[in-house]
């Protein structure tokens, strides 16, 4: 009698489970993995539009692959980590700074919650907004330009959207702007979030502040620096708005700061769809296999011991065993 | 406990991350596959339903618009917004303006063409515009309408067009599309900058300083010693030799570049590295404003619309849309003239032409018939606007006058057209026109900037033409 109310009610909540979930699934399959199918479907297949006439879609094997490999894939690919580089990089270490002076205690900044939501605020604005307003202070006749030369700093106007490093330097410089805000309030949090006693005690023993950061701040904070750097490097490898509008869809001179995802839109605008399947193919594993290889380094290094020292402990372990054997 | 929930954490975020990988290239796969059903929610959404008939065209600029509500004599009114204009038998004429450049107008229109006969009967495409550029691509298919046959106009409506604007919309004898404006091209040049470096403004004499390419190199030295830049930009010249290549771009699959084209690329190089201009591209801020009061630009090479539309603009000192007048004194209002310049060419031109499907095609007619041969409406679309229309007799009329334009300093420009006009020569325009010449004047800029060698930059070329164009197979240089 007592177990009949029981089974029904564990029935009926399993079922409400499912139905609960179920949008979530319902969602990623139509637009999600449908898509990808398909994508992977088609990027075996010559499929494009020659006017107003459509080609294919015909069956060709690896083809799409080979042509990608053999002609610029690999050129596009270093655009893209080359640009996520120089844009992380100042980005991460600005960052670590400014959260770090922001969380000490002894320094206790004055204004802290007005240069928090001031770094923060180039994050608000739209990608492509941004690009437009770089497009045009840089132009080679814009206020940037007309500054430098009226300082006498420049003889004549510096054509910064037709160098290379210029664009790439302006593309790192906008990425950096619009992400370190976020970036410094996640690792502030994270630094928050280590005990306070261990400062105090590294104190006592005499620690400098130079010594408490890279031993006790870095150490601690790394679950959260490497989620930082993973979502960065995804962000970097679909960086598509800022090159776009900055380089007016033309990548830059020569090509230099083409990224993966705007040359995808080549193929895309020219309703190239095999081709487009097979770079969103590559892009997708490459994805995957540099999150792989992250999350397993970290896992890995959980104890907080370096290789050899771990394999140290593992024969000691063993030699320990076999003695006892 | 401690290291589990750190565990915890990191799975999670590894499924976070791998989650957004999978959703980003899930993201672009999935525009790929919606991507044509996305253009037609846009054409659906442009005409939404509405009661009366509704006549759909789509053009890339408001230039046709402009003159379709000033001219077209059956407009009634027209919308705050522009979007739609409403005829005087309670048509609604919606636009759909998609921007003409890397090909964007062109494959927005594909998508609605293609979508055409699922369309609903208000939602179709009725007029689309096209250019000299890609003309044929869409003369030369089911999608444009037989001006004659299927739309009902007659020889004699046609009869006093320029014939080149008629051939060059014909594919085996029949006319699919018909054009207001004639668009021989010309050197504007700035009459102030002529005057300090040669000694003259008038057009006569400074033709015959400009009758060669030798002798228009000279000029371009001795504007340099004054301080002036002989042109604005790397494009500037282009069509003067793009326009008398010796045969079509394709040929087949295979895109044959000419040796006239290479001659542009020696030239602007040359340009560039003497500083005889001013390292700007075609419709950016920096060509724009050498165009202006600030400008220290000896000229521009211009087509008829070009005058009109965007010299003139670009002209003056306060836009029209600040409350400016177009008058001199406001900006270099009247310091412009044109003479022929040193090899004659043209630049665009639009036709007009009726979709397959429309259901308004009694409107069609009338506006083509109004708009593109009525003598008095082409006359007046000139008088008015200088620009320079499609209709033989009355542009004789005018260049015969005393008619004379203010902008231009008097000078009477439609006497300059009427003769280039005749020798417009179309016969070697193509279907890839638009995309072959952005992407040869993009991969070439590199070049004269420096930022390329010559074999990089034809390498780029085949690159970025093989993306926009699946189907070509192959690049010929010029030996």
């Amino acid at each position: 009698m007592g177990e009949k109310p029981k089974k029904k009610g564990s029935i009926s909540y399993a079922k409400w489970g499912y139905i609960f979930i179920a949008p979530f699934f319902l969602i990623f399959a139509v637009f999600q993995l449908i898509p990808l199918g398909s994508t992977i479907y088609y990027s075996f297949f010559e499929y494009y539009r020659s006017g107003l006439k459509i080609i294919g879609p015909t069956f060709v094997g690896l083809k799409n692959y080979i042509t990608l490999f053999a002609t610029d894939l690999p050129k596009y690919f270093g655009n893209t980590l080359l640009l996520w580089i120089i844009g992380f990089i100042p980005q991460i270490a600005i960052s670590l700074l400014l959260a770090a002076w922001f969380t000490d205690l002894r320094l206790k900044l004055k204004g802290q919650t007005f240069f928090k939501t001031v770094i923060y605020m180039p994050n608000l604005i739209m990608a492509s907004a941004f690009a437009m307003l770089f497009f045009a202070l840089f132009s080679d006749n814009g206020p940037v330009n007309a500054v430098l030369v009226n300082m006498g700093l420049l003889k004549e106007p510096f054509s910064f959207l037709n160098s290379v490093w210029g664009n790439r330097g302006l593309i790192g410089l906008m990425n950096f702007l619009m992400w370190f805000g976020n970036t410094t309030i996640m690792l502030m949090a994270a630094i928050m979030g280590v005990d306070p006693t261990l400062y105090e005690a590294a104190e006592l023993d005499g620690c400098t502040p130079n010594q408490m950061f890279w031993k006790i701040t870095i150490p601690l904070i790394r679950p959260i620096l490497v989620y930082v750097m993973i979502t960065s490097m995804i962000g970097g490898l679909q960086m598509f708005d800022v090159p776009q509008i900055l380089t007016n869809g033309k990548g830059g001179p020569d090509r230099t700061s083409t990224t993966m995802i705007m040359y995808l839109n080549n193929h895309l605008f020219s309703k190239n769809y095999g081709m487009a399947g097979a770079v969103s193919v590559v892009l997708f594993l490459v994805c995957a296999v540099l999150c792989v290889v992250v999350y397993l380094g970290l896992t890995k290094e959980d104890d907080g011991l370096s290789k050899a020292e771990r394999k140290a402990r593992r024969q000691a372990k063993k030699q320990a065993k076999g003695g006892n054997a | 406990m401690r290291k589990i929930s750190r565990r915890n954490f990191l799975l999670a975020s590894g499924a976070v991350t791998i989650s957004a990988a999978l959703s980003a290239c899930g993201g672009s796969s999935s525009s790929t596959s919606t991507a044509s059903s996305a253009a037609a929610s846009t054409a659906a959404s442009d005409a939404t339903a509405a009661q009366g008939k509704v006549l759909n065209i789509w053009c890339w600029n408001d230039e046709f618009q402009d003159r379709f509500n000033d001219y077209y004599p059956e407009v009634a009114s027209i919308a705050d917004d522009k979007s739609t204009t409403t005829l005087k038998d309670g048509t609604v004429v919606k636009w759909t303006i998609n921007a003409n450049e890397n090909n964007n107008y062109q494959n927005k229109l594909d998508e609605a063409l293609l979508n055409q006969d699922s369309a609903a009967d208000d939602d179709k495409v009725d007029i689309f515009l096209i250019e000299a550029d890609y003309a044929l691509k869409y003369v030369d298919s089911d999608y444009a309408l037989d001006v004659k046959a299927d739309i009902g106009l007659t020889d004699a409506d046609l009869a006093g067009q320029y014939q080149y604007t008629k051939d060059i919309v014909t594919v085996d004898g029949s006319q699919r599309g018909t054009t207001w404006q004639a668009t021989p091209g010309l050197f504007a040049y700035r009459r102030s900058i002529a005057k300090d470096v040669l000694g003259t403004d008038d057009p006569t004499e400074v033709q015959s300083y400009l009758s060669d390419w030798d002798k228009f190199n000279d000029v371009a030295a001795q504007a340099h010693d004054k301080g002036y830049k002989m042109l604005s930009g790397f494009d500037d010249a282009y069509r003067t030799f793009s326009n008398n290549v010796a045969a079509p771009w394709v040929d087949g699959t295979t895109v044959k570049v000419d040796p006239n084209i290479m001659k542009w690329v020696d030239q602007t190089k040359e340009y560039t590295d003497k500083g005889y201009n001013n390292k700007s591209s075609l419709w950016d801020n920096q060509w724009a404003a050498d165009q202006g009061p600030s400008g220290k630009v000896f000229g521009f090479f211009y087509s008829t619309w070009g005058i009109n539309f965007t010299l003139l603009g670009n002209s003056l000192e306060t836009p029209v849309a600040e409350g400016g007048k177009e008058e001199v004194g406001n900006g270099i209002y009247g310091d412009y003239a044109v003479c022929e310049g040193p090899q004659p060419y043209y630049w665009g031109g639009t036709w007009i032409c009726g979709a397959a499907g429309s259901d308004n095609i009694d409107t069609i007619r009338d506006v083509m018939q109004k708009l593109t041969c009525d003598e008095a409406i082409m006359k007046q679309i000139t008088l008015d606007t200088q620009d320079y229309t499609n209709n033989e007799a009355a542009m004789e009329e005018i260049a015969n006058s005393d008619y004379k334009s203010d902008f231009l300093g008097g000078q009477n420009h439609i006497a300059l057209f009427a003769e280039a006009a005749k020798k417009i020569d179309m016969s070697n325009a193509g279907p890839y026109d638009q995309g072959l010449n952005e992407s040869f004047q993009t991969a070439f800029k590199d070049y004269f900037t420096g930022a390329v060698d010559e074999d990089t930059a034809k390498a780029n070329f085949e690159t970025a033409i093989k993306e926009k164009y699946p189907e070509l197979t192959e690049v010929v240089w010029p030996a």
